[in-house]
């Protein structure tokens, strides 16, 4: 090397453009910030997960069993054979095109692996390999390569680069979900024990305690208490919140993140990395509302649950026949959409009490903010929940202000930061995967002054606020229910000089 | 008379010759803007995966941001540029719109920057031979360091970004710490690991 010195001509030549390389060749470089840290031992341990060991993503030897690419395969050949829809969605894709620049990654990061559907060639390829027979036959020349630990090192890479947001789907002609696919690909990752701590740690903390931070039942009791006196502070009204009462009419379920207003949501996400491991959690939920032999369930603004809910609850937890078909105590309402679930989301349950005028509300009290409304995927595109909350809003405030028709809705953009990813070590991958919703704040935050975004998913509430900061600065997040707690009025209340964020009106106005 | 009259004709020329000279290189660059900048564009494009690079070039604010950001501001650039504002807070408002994306993306820290060095390129593919004639490379002698001011600001900018991703990471872990904390005093514990509270 050292005796071939090149001439000062060619060492002007400089070329700008990153080397070409075939997407079958899989390189993945772990750069610090682009990954979330593998799963603490102790939590795989106590999850029984298979292959426990203290690991991490850079490491040159991941430890795998001796086996792994047979325990790969045939955990492949079993999801194959039990979900119809894997199998559907590894033979139909025609590759053409129409997803590719939807994903809010590839957008951000302008890295093709980030397009969907390569993204699912990843795993494609290797399905082709091992169970087709052009694969078989025609190995590369037809699209098919081995599984080797580089292809596995890049399916954790890229299938944790996937907040599962479905957005890519809306696109697909064949409405392949590239989310399952996603779902599949980790599952098959967690065989061999390639899980990240954000997902595995909540997953044991929620399956020991229910919440994801693992806090015992009497500190959630003193929060909740804790909450309870500030609303008096605030209000001067005394509000009644009782903790598992038996025979209440109805449960209150929340995210964990907002009973603890943590900035951190990354529990719900994690039921989804195992069919098995979100069964066992979300039976939780039925169980606990037999115990309190309550009629129906409330459910709070997480974006997660309700899909969970809709999605799969049914199935995996159902029929919750020991629960009675949803309806409002107070205006009678039936919610004859949660018939089979018998869980009502509390957008729903809100905007029904507003149509039916059972609260007072001054909208004047939100006038400090111009906002905007972040639709999330779970709720918005998952699960259709799209018109309640701007009815909420344009009840409670005076100045909302829509976001690009392309950016919201069932095509709203992903915060980025869903499915198990949002965190603080994988931060540079969520700036990426936020820039497209960041950009459309922008463009309103210019156009209007718009300085909050309003949203109904916790692990919205949790990552925006970074995201926005460092894209959009001067914009705030916040949950729908704050402020229909601005706007509402209450009997016996005292004269209101702060919001609920404790911020006196005058000084935000002015 | 005569001798005032020669000095005379030889400042008006020397005006003349002075205002021509001047005009050269930015009358070439405004008359060939549109296609200097879609060069630009293009090589910058082309510093992402070649299967990306063609995406990039689309100009849709909201399908692609990056792609109009980029579009959108290397033209603002360029027109400060020739009118010699490289200082101007437009200037460090559009290299801040791109370097804040360049920087949290897949790219080392001198070619997050170094898109800025390709208006160089752009411009001598394809002005040419035009360049070289003596008047406009003279010139463009003058013209030059202007660029690489701007691959300076682009780089003061893109510490800016980094420093603010840094202080964001710590703001994030300090809230988790918040939280941690608001939580033992509720329970009125102490040396309790995250994850394991009152056990």
């Amino acid at each position: 090397m050292s005796d071939e010195v090149a001439a000062p001509e060619e060492l002007l030549e400089i070329d700008y453009r990153p080397p070409k390389k075939g997407w079958m060749e899989p390189t993945v470089e772990f750069k610090k910030g682009t990954y979330c840290y593998g799963a603490p031992l102790k939590h795989q341990e106590y999850l029984g997960l298979p292959n426990p060991r203290q690991w991490q993503p850079p490491d040159e030897d991941w430890q795998l069993p001796e086996n792994w690419k047979d325990i790969i395969l045939e955990g492949m050949d079993e999801l194959l054979n039990k979900y119809r829809s894997f199998r559907l969605f590894m033979d139909i894709c025609v590759r053409c095109g129409a997803c590719a620049d939807k994903c809010h990654f590839f957008i951000g990061s302008g890295d093709p692996k980030n397009m969907p559907v390569l993204r699912a060639e990843l795993i494609r390829s290797v399905y082709r390999k091992h169970f087709t027979l052009p694969g078989k036959l025609f190995g590369k020349m037809g699209g098919a390569r081995e599984l080797t630990e580089d292809v596995l090192k890049e399916w954790f890479y890229y299938f944790y680069q996937c907040t599962e947001c479905r957005r890519c789907s809306v696109y697909c002609p064949y409405g392949i979900d590239t989310c399952e696919i996603t779902m599949m690909g980790r599952e098959l990752l967690n065989l061999v024990g390639c899980n990240i701590g954000w997902i595995v740690e909540p997953a044991s903390n929620c399956f020991r305690t229910g919440n994801h931070l693992g806090v015992p039942p009497h500190a959630f009791k003193d929060t909740l208490d804790f909450a309870v006196d500030e609303i008096e502070e605030l209000t001067g009204i005394k509000v009644e919140a009782s903790v598992n009462r038996k025979g209440a009419e109805l449960l209150f379920i929340t995210p964990s993140a907002d009973y603890f207003a943590s900035p951190h949501w990354y529990t719900l996400m994690g039921y989804m990395h195992s069919a098995d491991m979100a069964k066992k959690l979300n039976a939780k939920m039925y169980a606990e509302a037999k115990r309190l032999g309550v009629k129906w369930i409330l459910g709070g603004e997480c974006g997660h649950m309700w899909r969970v809910v809709n999605q799969y609850m049914d199935t995996l937890n159902g029929p919750a026949d020991y629960l009675e078909e949803p309806v409002s105590p107070i205006t009678g309402t039936k919610f004859e959409n949660s018939k089979s679930t018998k869980m009502v989301h509390i957008c729903e349950f809100t905007a029904d009490l507003m149509y039916n005028n059972k609260l007072r509300l001054d909208p004047s009290l939100n006038d400090h903010w111009r906002l905007t409304f972040h639709d999330s995927c779970n709720t918005a595109r998952g699960m259709g929940l799209i018109e309640e909350p701007r009815y909420i809003i344009n009840n409670v405030c005076n100045n909302f202000y829509e976001m690009p028709e392309n950016t919201i809705k069932e095509r709203t953009f992903c915060c980025g930061s869903g499915a198990g990813i949002g965190s603080d070590e994988n931060l540079e991958m969520r700036l990426r995967g936020g820039l497209p919703r960041a950009n459309a704040v922008k463009h309103v935050q210019e156009k209007h002054g718009v300085n909050l975004l309003t949203c109904i998913c916790a692990i919205d509430r949790a990552t925006l606020p970074t995201l926005l900061q460092y894209w959009v600065p001067g914009v705030e997040v916040s949950g729908l229910h704050e402020l229909v707690g601005n706007a509402l009025v209450m009997k016996g209340q005292k004269d209101r000089t702060t919001d609920m964020r404790g911020t006196p009106f005058e000084v935000e106005e002015s | 008379m005569y001798h005032f009259g020669q000095v005379d004709l030889f400042q008006r020329n020397l005006k003349l010759d002075l205002s021509c000279y001047v005009m050269a290189l930015t009358k070439l660059l405004t008359q060939h803007k549109d296609a200097i900048l879609q060069r630009w564009l293009n090589l910058i494009a082309d510093t992402y995966p070649t299967e990306a690079s063609a995406f990039l070039k689309g100009k849709d604010r909201f399908s692609n941001p990056v792609g109009y950001t980029i579009s959108q501001e290397i033209n603002a650039l360029y027109e400060e540029l020739l009118q010699g504002r490289v200082d101007s807070d437009k200037t460090a408002a559009s290299l801040d719109n791109i370097i804040r994306i360049r920087a949290i993306q897949d790219f080392s820290p001198q070619e997050a920057v170094s898109f800025v060095f390709l208006l160089k390129k752009a411009m001598l593919e394809e002005l040419g031979s035009e360049i070289e004639k003596e008047q406009s490379f003279r010139e463009w002698l003058d013209f030059e360091p202007g660029i690489d001011k701007l691959a300076s600001i682009a780089f003061d900018k893109y510490v800016e970004c980094r420093e603010k991703i840094c202080e964001l990471r710590v703001k994030e872990v300090k809230a988790d710490k918040e939280i941690a904390v608001k939580l033992l005093n509720l329970v009125g514990g102490a040396n309790m690991e995250h994850g394991e509270v009152m056990e």
